[in-house]
């Protein structure tokens, strides 16, 4: 679902842009708390990795495919800082060398597939692991995990698509199709999501998550076959440091309420509702003259009859609303930690 | 729509184009489509001249009409969706051949294949001419933070070795007679995911120790200097430019 | 009073994170201006031992010294100047996007800059024999080609000792003969980790057995090869109708 130029208007396309950089600076902050100077490698690693499990197309049902986003994935193996990095540097590398993804959609695609499928992914999964224990409830909570945050990024989508979408196409109907549609690709991304992180738990469970078991001390053998116990303990692993993605639980929840009940409420009054305001509007938008019709056209950016100008507006707002929630969350966490240095730069594409 | 990736989009060449500074046909391209994203979809001719001054720009870098047709394939699944969207779109109605198409939702499809398709084509022109490390060089003096322009970096460096360490995965799927049918084969597939991970993770560490072991501590020196003359930031400047004297003027006629 | 040998490691010991101890108190030093091979079958502890050489892996107990200086949270910049690492994958060590910025990483981690380090990467270049690959990106290398590129990434560091793992693995017989040519000609101190037995016979006068996570024998390679129980105790064997006397 690499979002193309022109899908939609530049409103909604800049104030996305606003909150994919925003995001990310967030979480190249993260990232460094998580990796530390392994960032770059790991992160560029993992990044390599995205792209080529996105590859990997996978039958969902009879004679359609469905692939990767592996945003909740990535989130799991290597926590959410992490992953929003890798998705966003996936998307970033798309756009620029394969022309995959719309330069100004960029905001977009990084928002959706970066920062909304790994928020509620994270979400969703420490929700779960918070309350059961065990290698099967992180596999469990994996696939409900990678299930839930499809379905979610395309809701975020439709919500987006009524905000500042370009197409006259009833809100209902693309918040049903793409719900549905990818409620189906869920599964898929939930099963194989679930596999690979049971896969990689059964080889190097250090890899996933803060399981790391007890070590026993040093032992020193001479060469005339003596053995000696030594005080010291095995080196700590240089790897996972102290994570702390607190903040993602409540922010996830809130963006997952947030589509929920936003796309609903208009998902379910819109029949109505949106043809009533467009018909009061009487489509007041300057006539162009054209061939196809003598009937005059909505405006463009003119959406299900919401004038350009509000729908920018609630866009700018809503996403503004989100990209500073986000950043003060974390700004006064980092403050409070004595950690308050530069916030980042931003993405300036 | 991960297919196709693996096809590399530069082509090397000198030429104008070629040589001109990455952070400048970055700025380009960027402010191409943002110009084209901003016009009314219902100045046709507008779209048209923007269409002629990508072809003066593939003319001067020297990249086949062909090439560029073949590299459009990444917009396929948007067309599928844009022609679908006369069928789905609401409103005033026209009858076409037999088929009742939704008048907004024609514009709308018109609008999206449009600014799709010249910003699909303007990129594909950037990718052509310019080789990948110094794009995302060009990205960095733009002001991308250098640590998203390192990770870009690592992964443009690994993709085709971890590309490769899957081929050889399912090769050996295959080679022991399996293949991928339907649901009940994903775990299969996602094992190899798991392995692959596990392999990519430790590529990573592997690298981190390379790193450090030659004098690594946290920050990549810079051995190339990017540096635009204004000539050059001129020279770049002249698609944008022309593009944002179509669409003033275009304002000014309507 | 001589100079300090290049390497000196005593009673050195370390454990990973998940508990599994690699080495149980390894001793031996290499003088400067020696090739020394480090023999060992797989899980021997070679890898983790190289490890230490660079301060990458802490010791857990016992200590590591190249030319004087103990390694140490303080001596880390100075000792990975000293001590040059050649992994087994050249993937993992060619990691920027041409050769030149490549060979480039490590000075210019030193703080070298502008005409001496282009001179560095160059001189560096010549000495293995690449330097028409300057501006190419190493995944277009051949891996012969890609495992000399990375010999040059520590000589440009101009090291104390070269420390090379694995190094003739995975090349064909040419590959392998150039690279052993190469080495020969190095004015360097060699450590040089292998299983590849003829290959330390060519390269150097003395090897060490590490096996269990100790020196199990030291002295003149010849005389090591010649040792058929010690071997076999071991787990090296020599390749079939070869004889090391």
């Amino acid at each position: 679902m690499h979002v193309p130029d022109g899908f939609f208007n530049a409103a909604v396309s800049l104030s996305a842009g606003v909150v994919a950089a925003a995001g990310v600076a967030v979480c190249l902050r993260g990232a460094r708390r998580e990796l530390d100077d392994r960032t770059a490698p790991m992160a560029g690693l993992v990044a390599a990795f995205v792209f080529a499990v996105q590859m990997l197309n996978f039958p969902v049902a009879a004679g359609t495919s469905g692939h990767l986003l592996g945003g909740a994935l990535a989130a799991i193996l290597v926590g959410p800082y992490t992953a929003v990095l890798c998705v966003a540097v996936v998307l970033l590398v798309q756009g620029f060398f394969f022309a995959d993804g719309g330069l100004t959609a960029l905001g977009v695609n990084i928002t959706l597939m970066g920062v909304v499928a790994v928020l509620v992914g994270w979400g969703v999964f420490r929700l779960i692991t918070r309350s059961l224990r065990g290698r099967g409830a992180v596999v469990a909570a994996s696939f409900v995990a990678a299930l839930v945050s499809v379905p979610a990024t395309a809701l975020a989508f439709t919500l987006l698509f009524w905000l500042g979408g370009t197409a006259p196409v009833e809100i209902g109907t693309v918040a049903a199709a793409m719900g549905g549609v990818h409620l189906l690709i869920g599964i898929g991304e939930g099963l194989i999501t679930a596999v690979t992180v049971s896969t990689v738990l059964a080889i190097r469970p250090d890899l996933v998550y803060g399981a790391r078991e007890l070590a026993a001390p040093l032992v020193l053998r001479g060469a005339g076959g003596d053995v000696t116990v030594t005080s010291e303990s095995p080196a700590p692993t240089a790897p996972v440091a102290a994570r702390r993605p607190g903040w993602f639980l409540p922010a996830g929840i809130a963006v997952a309420a947030l589509l929920a009940g936003v796309v609903s409420f208009y998902a379910s009054s819109s029949p109505d509702g949106l043809e009533r305001v467009a018909e009061d509007k009487g489509f007041s938008g300057q006539a162009a003259d054209h061939s196809l019709g003598e009937q005059p056209l909505a405006d463009y950016g003119d959406v299900g009859g919401i004038p350009v100008g509000v729908a920018g507006l609630i866009g700018v707002g809503v996403t503004l609303a989100v990209g500073g929630g986000l950043f003060f969350t974390v700004r006064r966490r980092d403050e409070g930690s004595g950690r308050g240095e530069d916030s980042g730069r931003k993405v300036s594409v | 729509m991960g297919a196709g990736h693996h096809h590399r989009l530069h082509r090397p060449g000198d030429t104008l184009v070629h040589r001109l500074p990455p952070q400048c046909k970055l700025a380009a391209v960027a402010g191409f489509a943002l110009v084209v994203v901003a016009t009314p979809r219902e100045w046709f001719w507008a779209f048209g001249l923007y269409a002629v001054l990508l072809a003066a720009v593939a003319v001067a870098a020297r990249v086949p009409a062909g090439f560029l047709l073949r590299r459009m394939v990444v917009e396929v699944p948007f067309v599928v969706f844009a022609l679908a969207i006369p069928f789905i779109g609401i409103g005033e109605r026209v009858t076409f051949m037999g088929l009742s198409l939704s008048v907004a939702g024609l514009w709308a499809a018109w609008n999206i294949l449009a600014k799709a398709t010249l910003g699909v084509v303007a990129s594909v022109l950037l990718a052509a001419t310019t080789e990948p490390r110094l794009i995302l060089l060009g990205a960095q003096r733009l002001r991308l933070p250098p640590m998203l322009v390192q990770i870009a970096m690592f992964m443009l460096r690994y993709l085709d070795v971890i590309l490769e360490e899957m081929r050889r995965m399912r090769v050996a799927r295959e080679s022991r007679g399996f293949v991928a049918r339907d649901v009940r084969h994903i775990p299969v597939i996602a094992r190899s995911a798991g392995a692959l991970f596990i392999r990519s993770y430790e590529r990573g560490e592997r690298v981190h120790l390379a790193m450090l072991s030659r004098g690594y501590t946290g920050s990549m020196p810079v051995i190339q200097d990017l540096s635009a003359a204004s000539r050059q930031w001129l020279v770049a400047g002249m698609l944008p430019g022309a593009a944002l004297a179509v669409l003033l003027g275009s304002w000014g006629v309507a | 009073m001589t100079a300090p040998p290049s390497l000196e490691v005593s009673r050195l010991a370390y454990a990973y994170p998940d508990g599994t101890q690699a080495l149980f108190g390894v001793d031996f030093r290499v003088e400067r201006g020696e090739r020394v091979a480090l023999l060992g079958p797989n899980g021997a502890g070679k890898t983790t031992l190289v490890m230490h050489l660079n301060g990458i892996l802490t010791a857990g107990h016992g200590t590591v010294a190249v030319a004087g200086l103990p390694v140490g949270k303080g001596s880390l910049k100075e000792i990975r100047r000293r001590v040059g690492l050649v992994f087994q994958d050249p993937d993992d060590q060619l990691f920027m996007p041409s050769v030149r910025e490549d060979v480039a990483f490590g000075p210019a981690n030193l703080g070298v800059t502008g005409e001496e380090l282009e001179r560095r990467v160059k001189d560096a270049l010549e000495r293995v024999g690449m330097l028409e690959t300057i501006d190419r990106p190493p995944h277009h290398l051949s891996f012969g080609q890609r495992r000399r590129v990375a010999v040059a990434t520590v000589l440009a560091m101009e090291p104390e000792i070269l420390v090379l793992d694995e190094p003739s693995s995975n090349l064909d017989p040419a590959s392998r003969r150039e690279l052993a040519e190469i080495l020969r000609g190095l004015d360097v101190t060699v450590l040089m980790v292998t299983h590849d037995l003829p290959y330390a016979l060519e390269l150097c006068e003395r090897s060490l057995i590490l096996s269990g996570g100790v020196i199990a024998a030291d002295g003149p390679t010849r005389k090591i090869l010649a040792d058929a129980d010690l071997l076999a105790d071991h787990r090296l064997e020599l390749p079939y109708g070869f004889a090391a006397s």
